[in-house]
């Protein structure tokens, strides 16, 4: 591997300064020969990070689904008599379109791959374009929730519905963060081909929260 | 910041210190060490405010509704004497602060940041920015639960376990903003943990020096990186159960109100999935500290390696499938509960693996009775004991018996006190020579070790005693028991014993302070020790070592090896001979 990996930090660094130090990736190994050397990482750390990131996310979640399906199971009617229906037309093609979102922003990464600058930062704003549709069809569907009457505090109905939908909803606004940032990141020139790791992250974030969804709509609007 | 005149090799710290100034350097740093020590100070001063909390329980048990010396100024009303609702938040308080702000800042976030990128040989972890935001988080976090003594209603007083509906429903405590600020304050903790967790894991897998594969990083970096990957599973789980509780409490959702149709028990369900996972949390750093340093000062290798690795892979497994032991009670199935008996059974097989493996390490060995190695000794014998009454507790039916005594109280004190407080005085004694860059002083360590050991099993051994006798955690005057009077000698014995070991705690923080300034400078590895962060001047400066990253080419527990004539053989020291290295 080339030596520049055990080379000293660059001059301009000082202690505790304020850019970080360039800490490079080595994923210490032995080498071919089985002397000691660095080991290209399997994966850049900013997209390892986001899939632990992930993970953790992902038991979130899954305490969210669990304690609701758990309620669920043992009410003995649901949704419980004079609550509102759910509506499941309306959210269905939300969910589409948050699903069409995630394939745009496929389209974003493999257009980072082909260094078409322009492309990335169109589809990374559709990608964001479709995520906030989604949100927004998402508060009308609230606002009109809460005219009929269903509110957190209307019981376990109401209580679990604002819960999860309310939970993924934050995590869809986070993304969109994270997605501005890695905008701005790919238009100031931060990201490209050769350093695609910041947007990689962002697009595996974004395809969790996008993943994430079908489940909970499946949980809480179909079962 | 235009300074352009800088030179690099680390020789820039004179001109740097003045440009950077106090915040950046003792602040709002981001070099993994300093924010070490910022975790170890958050810890420590906690775990004063936890100690006294314990020590203001113990009196009411011993000398029920007297007054406790020294609160007459802050329990005006009462001129000193514990109300049922401020026992209650004591001992709910004492228990949160010992395990979120003292046990997890200490072995996770300060050991985690000070030994992972020094023992692997990175110059700092994956993500600086974010580990600093990682302590900020958590020290807000630890802010917010202190505000929580002063808000009115007192400090939550539900139990740590803050068990449903008691913690949901605000007029079963009465305690209002006390409550809301802990699942506050616990939500806020998770993010910062993590934050943490997810630049151990990261640095641990890419950011290795060379050489250093997976099977020859130090057992601690093991234990670390299997806490890391713990902490992001498990504390999200404790996260969403603190967030439906809020919300219950404040925005009157029923999660766990069986009034709107929610489920009580859930909230059991949710605590113990993190909380057995929570368990190995505080322990497995600690048994990495010992897999550390007993091998240091036996002068010998550590015995079965990969058998201690894998052995606490395993334990991770395993701790996901045990937590139904902490509801043996709560009416569940009975076949289900003989599988969380078997499965709890089984997960003592690692942690004995574990025991004998230390027990073989200082089989034969040259032991050297140095501070830390008393400290980690006494982890292993603590630990040892804990670990057995946590098998008597495993079986149901003896568990029916004991469930909510002192037992229970005895068993996690054996654990978390003797084994993860004696792990974190053992590492504060084995690495402050490099984190401080001075030594600290033996003898106030030996008066600090010694009577700790002594008054620590004076005052939680009897608590088995009086536990089988039937005495029930968290009742506010056992006296109010016919049952339990005829050994109430017990409680004021074991409260004698818990002030004296308060008080041996002096000589610690005496030793802590003078060393950190008055100490004999400490040379580069004191302890011939074999592992990388010896090899980085003490203390190491920022990027932690010169020009280049130490090499590493075999396993760190290379004591008497016969191809070396010193009793040790570093990690970083290349072979005499060309060829092959070692594995
Ligand atoms: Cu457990």
């Amino acid at each position: 591997m080339s030596p520049t990996l055990l080379e000293a930090p660059p001059a301009g660094v000082r202690a505790n300064g304020r850019t970080p130090p360039p800490a490079r990736p080595t994923g210490g190994g032995d080498d071919h020969e089985g002397e000691p050397g660095p080991r290209r990482p399997v994966m850049a750390n900013a997209q390892l990070a986001t899939m632990f990131v992930i993970a953790a996310e992902t038991m979130f979640f899954a305490g969210l689904i669990f304690s609701f399906l758990i309620l669920r199971v043992g009410a003995a009617v649901w949704p419980p008599p004079l609550q509102p229906r759910l509506p499941l037309g309306m959210t269905a093609v939300n969910t589409l379109v948050l699903l069409a979102s995630s394939a745009v922003m496929v389209r974003a990464v493999r257009a980072l791959g082909a260094g078409d600058r322009a492309a990335v930062l169109a589809r990374l704003g559709g990608a964001a374009g479709l995520g906030a549709l989604f949100l927004t069809v998402q508060g009308f569907e609230w606002a009109r929730l809460i005219r009929f009457g269903l509110t957190v505090s209307s019981g376990a109905y109401g209580a679990t519905f604002y819960t999860l939908i309310g939970a993924h909803a934050a995590h869809v606004g986070f993304a969109l963060t994270w997605l501005a940032v890695a905008w701005i990141l790919a238009a100031r020139g931060r990201v490209d081909a050769r350093q695609p790791a910041a947007l990689k992250a962002c697009a595996m974030y974004w395809h969790f929260v996008v993943a994430l969804w079908p489940v909970i709509w499946v949980s809480v609007y179909l079962v | 910041m235009s300074s352009t005149t800088a030179t690099a090799h680390g020789h820039a710290t004179h001109a740097g210190h003045h440009e950077l100034g106090f915040v950046q350097t003792y602040i709002f740093s981001r070099d993994h060490k300093m924010i070490a020590r910022q975790f170890l100070f958050l810890g420590l001063f906690m775990m004063i405010l936890g100690g006294l909390l314990a020590l203001v329980v113990r009196w009411q048990l011993a000398w029920p509704e007297t007054a406790v010396p020294g609160l007459g100024g802050i329990l005006k009303e009462t001129s000193g004497i514990l109300e049922p609702s401020t026992y209650n938040m004591a001992f709910t308080m004492h228990a949160t602060i010992m395990i979120f702000f003292v046990i997890m800042p200490i072995l996770a976030g300060c050991f985690g940041n000070f030994c992972i990128p020094l023992m692997l040989g990175a110059r700092d972890m994956a993500f600086p920015v974010l580990n600093m935001l990682s302590i900020w988080t958590t020290a807000s976090a630890g802010v917010i639960m202190l505000v929580g003594f002063f808000v009115p209603g007192g400090h939550a007083a539900a139990g740590w376990t803050s068990y449903a509906p008691l913690s949901a429903v605000p007029s079963y405590t009465g305690t209002n903003w006390g409550q809301n600020i802990w699942c506050i304050s616990l939500f806020i903790m998770g993010i910062g943990s993590m934050m943490g967790s997810i630049n151990y894991v990261t640095t641990v897998i890419n950011m290795r020096a060379p050489g250093m594969k997976l099977f020859r990083m130090p057992l601690v970096v093991w234990s670390l990186f299997i806490t890391a990957i713990l902490l992001l599973l498990a504390m999200p789980v404790l996260t969403s159960g603190v967030a439906m509780l809020l919300f219950d409490r404040t925005l009157g959702t029923s999660w766990f109100r069986p009034s709107g149709g929610g489920e009580p028990l859930l909230w059991q369900h949710l605590f113990w999935y993190f909380g057995h996972p929570e368990v190995y949390i505080l322990i497995l750093p600690a048994m990495g500290i010992a897999s550390e340093i007993l091998p240091v000062f036996a002068r010998k290798p550590i015995f079965g390696y990969h058998a201690m690795a894998f052995s606490m892979i395993g334990i991770a497994f395993l701790s996901w499938i045990v937590y139904g032991h902490h509801m043996f009670v709560s009416g569940m199935n009975p076949a289900l509960g003989m599988a969380f008996t078997v499965t709890t059974m089984i997960i003592a097989v690692p942690s004995a693996i574990k025991t004998f493996n230390w027990l073989g390490t200082l089989w034969g060995g040259s032991i050297r009775f140095t501070v830390p190695m008393l400290n980690a000794l006494a982890f292993v014998s603590m630990f040892v004991i804990g670990g057995l009454s946590g098998i008597f507790m495993a079986s149901t039916p003896v568990d029916i018996f004991i469930q909510d005594t002192y037992f229970i109280v005895a068993h996690i004190h054996y654990v978390v006190f003797g084994g993860s407080i004696f792990g974190a005085f053992a590492a504060i004694y084995y690495w402050f020579p490099k984190m401080f860059g001075r030594m600290t002083n033996p003898l106030l360590g030996h008066l600090h070790f010694w009577p700790t050991f002594v008054f620590f099993n004076l005052t939680f051994f009897p608590m088995h005693i009086i536990g089988v006798g039937g005495q029930m955690r968290r009742i506010y005057n056992p006296m109010q028991y016919e049952f339990l009077q005829h050994q109430q000698h017990w409680n004021v014995f074991i409260t004698v014993s818990a002030l004296c070991l308060g008080v041996a705690q002096i000589p610690f923080v005496i030793n802590f302070f003078w060393s950190l300034f008055a100490g004999q400078k400490a040379p580069l590895n004191p302890w011939n020790a074999n592992t990388l962060e010896w090899s980085a001047p003490s203390p190491p400066p920022h990027l932690n070592w010169g020009a280049t990253l130490p090499t590493v080419y075999r396993g760190p527990y290379e004591y008497n090896a016969p191809e070396s004539r010193e009793d040790f053989l570093p990690q970083w020291q290349a072979p005499v001979r060309a060829g092959a290295p070692r594995h």
